[in-house]
This record gives structure tokens, sequence and C-alpha cells, in this order.
């Protein structure tokens, strides 16, 4: 095993993948058109997906103050480059957009996975989820397309020489794995706080390399047929809080929950 | 053809979302005319894999060598494809809990198969292959045609009820091949609250918000829990501020939960912790201002001090509990 991955001059070297994906404002109203095939993208306001923040922010921490580099990807079209921008403005070393819409988790893995087969990556860092689509795919999709380990839901991530040491959640609780490069990690709350972009990132971001690359061909082996929104839920019932056990009684009787 | 179902368990024991997901298996076997195998992997007894029968699994493949004690996804991924194509399944079922989260994208690209994660309910089958998911947390729902011969798909937990159709299920050892170079990754502790319930799979669930002001007015939150029988959650700013641990936030940078009974203390309901409650069965929330956002996405409320409220309740369940034994 090595130990430190260090150049010549005895500094870290480590070279670190982000993927990022670009997402709707937490609070942006959803809507869809094309008979609700279609997401409804105008005048929504897109973000880097937080938990990719949270990657983001973890990988610059561990590159700190050594000759290491974070490199971000993103599989989508040129309407994502300011969200890259974003990433490079928070301290993101360079960027790759992969040209190609993100049709689903299989395609944006297979994307992801065959620049990282060129590029020689010690490990790469994803979000838990994305929150459009949920599906929480990504990562172990390209670990698996790698034959890389993987943790798909990450608290917690240090390292030590060419090993990590990460935080899985587990239900009621936690797991902790050691992990040897090269793996991937979908971060999760709790691994780093968000950095914000100061002056200087926003002025340097935009002199940064962003690279774009053309997608390769991939199957389609799934496709939204249609979205819908839930059901409006009733009236709320409100029970005088003089009479509060009530609620007790509604529960059992009228909600059936207890 | 056939159904095969990853009936995963915790420490030997089998929960509740694996007898749903199993229930599950066995509707969609027989909408397909087929039918259902499990394949277990770990220490398992024999008597609790052949009971799996009861909720309709015909046969039940254990992959119970010591070597897989501990939850391992690219070792666990590729005993699940192989068993999925011993079987010739053409439906393979994961739950998606934090392991079936790092399984099943594995093993939907080991099958070449089209992936649903996070299904809600039974798929549509006709002349497609229709699953529905959730989608913009909690915001939308997606309909996902499955196009690919072999499909793979994650159940929610709490989505699907369990059924039970007797029976008991053939139980058959398998010695799956999987190589050293699946064990790089090795778990070196597990840290784990065994008298709590753990909160996905709760049923019922009481939270509090940043209302409640301090971690020491939990006491109150966790006795009501405790009478339920409800596991406890919390808003993001309560975890963040160390009140409560980061295991048991929910909404959209949290966990999303589903459970049957929501009941929310002093939780304003911001946009991004609905996202993850959105879909509960029945919400109740307490909250002293009317007009918090949390009313217009509730079932039940009750505007009033928490303090007040709150001990007025655990008195009613009391008694409620006393009359129900
Ligand atoms: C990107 C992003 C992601 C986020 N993700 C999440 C997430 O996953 N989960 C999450 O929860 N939040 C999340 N948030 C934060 C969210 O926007 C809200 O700030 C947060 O949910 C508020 O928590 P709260 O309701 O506990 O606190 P507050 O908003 O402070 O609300 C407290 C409520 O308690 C009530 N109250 C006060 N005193 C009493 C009393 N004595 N009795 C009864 N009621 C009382 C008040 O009327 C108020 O409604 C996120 C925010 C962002 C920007
Ligand atoms: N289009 C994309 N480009 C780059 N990374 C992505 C993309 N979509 C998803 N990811 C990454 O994969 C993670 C999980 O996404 P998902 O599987 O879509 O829930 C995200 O948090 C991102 O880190």
């Amino acid at each position: 095993m090595r130990t430190l991955k260090k150049n010549k001059r005895g500094k870290i070297t480590m070279k670190i993948l982000v993927c990022i994906s670009h997402v709707p404002d937490t609070t942006t109203k959803i809507s869809f058109i094309e008979n609700n095939s279609k997401f409804n993208a105008a005048g929504v306001q897109f973000i880097i997906n937080p938990y990719d923040e949270i990657a983001l922010a973890r990988a610059l921490e561990l590159i700190e103050g050594t000759e290491g580099t974070v490199t971000v990807i993103n599989v989508g079209d040129i309407s994502t480059e300011p969200t890259i921008r974003k990433a490079l403005a928070i301290g993101a070393t360079d960027a790759i957009r992969v040209n190609a819409a993100p049709r689903d988790g299989y395609f944006v893995a297979t994307q992801i996975a065959a620049i990282a087969k060129e590029m020689n990556f010690d490990f790469i860092l994803a979000g838990r989820e994305s929150i459009d689509y949920n599906g929480g795919q990504v990562p172990a999709m390209i670990a698996e397309l790698l034959g890389i380990p993987s943790v798909s839901i990450a608290k917690k991530l240090t390292i030590e020489g060419t090993t990590a040491t990460i935080d899985r959640e587990i239900e009621g609780g936690k797991e902790i794995v050691s992990i040897p490069f090269p793996f991937v990690a979908g971060a999760s709350e709790g691994m780093a706080e968000p950095k914000i972009p100061n002056m200087r990132g926003i002025m340097s971001a935009r002199t940064k390399p962003l690279v774009v690359k053309e997608a390769v061909a991939v199957d389609l082996l799934q496709e939204i047929k249609s979205y819908d929104t839930p059901k409006p839920r009733g009236q709320v019932k409100l029970i005088s809080p003089d009479n509060a056990g009530e609620l007790i009684e509604l529960l059992h009787s009228e909600a059936k929950v207890i | 053809m056939s159904v095969l179902v990853y009936a995963e368990n915790t420490g030997g024991q089998f929960k509740k979302s694996v007898y749903e997901l199993i229930s599950y298996g066995k509707a969609i076997a027989d909408l397909l005319k087929t039918n259902l195998s499990v394949v277990s992997i770990g220490n398992v007894s024999d008597v609790d894999l052949a009971a799996l029968g009861k909720y309709g699994a015909t046969k039940v493949l254990n992959c119970g060598n010591e070597k897989f004690k501990d939850f391992n996804s690219q070792a666990f991924a590729s005993i699940i494809s192989n068993a999925a194509t011993t079987e010739n399944a053409d439906v393979v079922l994961i739950s998606n809990s934090f392991a079936g989260k790092g399984l099943a994208p594995r093993v939907a690209i080991k099958l070449k198969a089209s992936f649903a994660s996070g299904a809600i309910e039974l798929p549509e089958i006709g002349e497609s292959f229709i699953v529905k998911t959730g989608a913009y947390s909690g915001k939308a729902f997606a309909h996902i045609e499955l196009k690919s011969d072999v499909k793979v798909i994650s159940l929610n937990p709490n989505s699907y009820k369990v059924i039970e159709t007797g029976g008991t299920a053939e139980v058959v050892k398998v010695e799956s091949y999987t190589g050293d170079e699946h064990f790089k990754c090795v778990v070196k502790e597990i840290v784990r609250a065994t008298d709590k319930i753990s909160l996905p799979d709760a049923e019922l669930v009481v939270s509090g918000g940043r209302g409640l002001k301090g971690p020491e007015n939990w006491g109150m939150i966790e006795e009501m829990a405790n009478l339920l029988g409800a596991a406890t959650a919390c808003s993001k700013p309560v975890s963040d501020a160390d009140w409560r641990p980061h295991s048991e936030h929910v909404g959209q940078t949290g966990i999303a939960i589903s459970p049957n009974l929501y009941l929310a203390v002093g939780i304003s309901g911001a946009i991004q912790h609905l996202a993850g409650v959105s879909s509960s069965k029945c919400i109740v929330v307490i909250n002293k201002d009317a007009e918090a956002p949390f009313f217009k996405a509730a079932d039940y409320g009750i505007v009033g001090d928490a303090f007040e409220v709150v001990p007025k309740l655990i008195e009613a369940l009391k008694k409620f509990k006393a009359a129900h034994n």
C-alpha cells in the first residue's frame, strides 16, 4: 500500500473529482409542461445540489494547504455553466462539463465513469442524492462501472495516507468503514459546512479552466413518462388547546393511526 | 421468468420493511403470473427464512457465509445479481433502506437493468411497465417507464402493506463466489442505538423544532414518543445546534420519511422541512402561531403553546393506553 501521496518536494498532491448536479432552488414552486412530461424550467432559479456543495466543501478542506486539486464535473447542457462557475468560485481548481442533458442516473454515471477512467482521480465525491429526481443512484453506479468500493451515504470523511475512514449512515446509527483509494462517496449532511464564494473566488472563477467534453453513447433503458403533484390535503382540522386530549381520540377513531 | 427479492437483515433479524417488500414482490409476481424467490445474505436462521413463505416466497436462496456478516455493497451486489441470473429474474426488488441505496444501483449496472429508486406503489403493468416514485423532494411524483428486459426497483419503507398469504418457502443453501477484490471496504465499528425505534422505518414519529427552545425540553417529546411507540425526529436548526443528533434531522437535507403519523411540535413547516415529511399519511401540527405554514400541510392542528399542549396530550395518551390495553 502507498502511504502518503506526495510529490518530489514532499507536498501532498491528492486529486479529487467532485460531481455536481444543477437543480432547481429548494424553494422553487414546481410545475410541468408538455402534457406533464417535462419540468418547467421557465423562471426557475438553479443551484448546486445542496449535498454536492457539502462534497465540494469537504474536498476543498482536504486539499487546503497542499498541492492537491479538486476538479468538478457536471453532465449537462450549456445552461449549467453558471452553476459550474459557482463551484469554481467556491474554490474548485478546474471543471469538466459533459455536454448532454442528464437523461437518467445510468446515463450520468456512465459519462462520469468514462472521464474518471481517463484521468485517475484518487477518489470521487458526489452528493447522496440530487434534490430533483432524488434517485441516489449516481455514486454507486459510478463505483460499479469502475469496479471500486463506495459508500452511498457518507456522514463523515477523513483521510490518512491513501485510506479514508467514513461514517456510513445506517438505520438508527452509523457504521465506521475503512476504504482505500480509489473509491466513491456520496456526501450527506454533517460531512462539512457548505462554503460561500468570496470576491476573490468569484473573480478567479472566470479564468479557471472549464473543459467541455462530448458524451459517450448510452443505451436508453428507461424514460420518465409523466409527472404529477400530490393531492392537496383537506382543510386542517383544528382542535382547541383546552381540549388537546381530544386529538388522541381523533387519531384513534378518525385517522386510525394509533 | 421470476421476481427476486433481496431480504436484508440487521444482525440476523428481518425488519418489517422486508415483509413489506416481499408482499410487494408477491403482488408483482401475481401480476406477471410468475413466482417469487428471495435471496438472503448473512446469518439468518432457517426457521426465519422458511417463514418468508408466509408472505408469498416459494424459494429462499440462503447465502449464509460468515464472510458476509458485515454489509459490503460490492460483494452483496454480486451475490444478488448472480441470484437474479440463476433464478432467471426479470424483476429484482430491493428495499430503499440505507444499505439498499448502496446496493440497488450496483445491481442495476451488473444486470444492465433499468432502475427506479424509491417506488411508492405497485407498478402499472400492461403494454409497458411504469413505476411511480417521488421526485422534486416530495413536491411531485414521476412515472418512469422501465424498458429493459430486466428491471430493478427499490421500494420506500412504509409504502406497501404487509400481506400474509400463508405457506412456507423452500430454503436452498447457495455458495456465491465473490472475489477478494470485493472486500476492500472494511467495517471497523457499528454504532447503533438499539433501544430506539429507527426513524426511516417508524410508523409513528414525534418531531420537535426550534419552538421547543432548548435540548432540556425534549423530555416531553421523548415521553410522548415512548407512550406512542414512536421514533423521534427534529428540524434542521435543532440538529445544527446539537440539541439532537443529526440522524434525527428530517427534510430536504436530512432524511425523508413517510410514517403513518407525523406529529410536529414547534416546527414552522418551511418548504425544506416539508420535503422530508409531506408524504406522511397523517400530519399533526402543534404551533403557537396560527399563521405557521405547517398548518396548510396538516390534517390536524392545535394552535397553542407546546409547553401547555404537550403535557395535556401525554395525560390523554396515558388514559387512552389504560383504556385500550
Ligand atoms: C438549502 C436548505 C436546506 C434546508 N434543509 C432543511 C431540512 O432538511 N430540514 C429542516 O427542517 N429545515 C431545513 N432547512 C431550514 C428551513 O428553511 C427552516 O429554517 C427550518 O426548517 C426551521 O426550523 P424550525 O421550524 O424548527 O424553526 P423556526 O422556523 O424557528 O420555527 C419555530 C416554530 O416554533 C413555533 N413556536 C415557538 N415557540 C413555540 C411554543 N412555545 N409552542 C409552540 N410553537 C412554538 C414558532 O411559531 C415557529 O413556527 C433548510 C434550509 C435551506 C436553505
Ligand atoms: N448531471 C449530473 N452531473 C454531475 N453529477 C451528477 C449529475 N446528476 C447527479 N450527479 C451526482 O450524483 C449525486 C446523486 O444524484 P442522483 O443519483 O441523481 O440522486 C448528486 O448529488 C451529484 O453529486
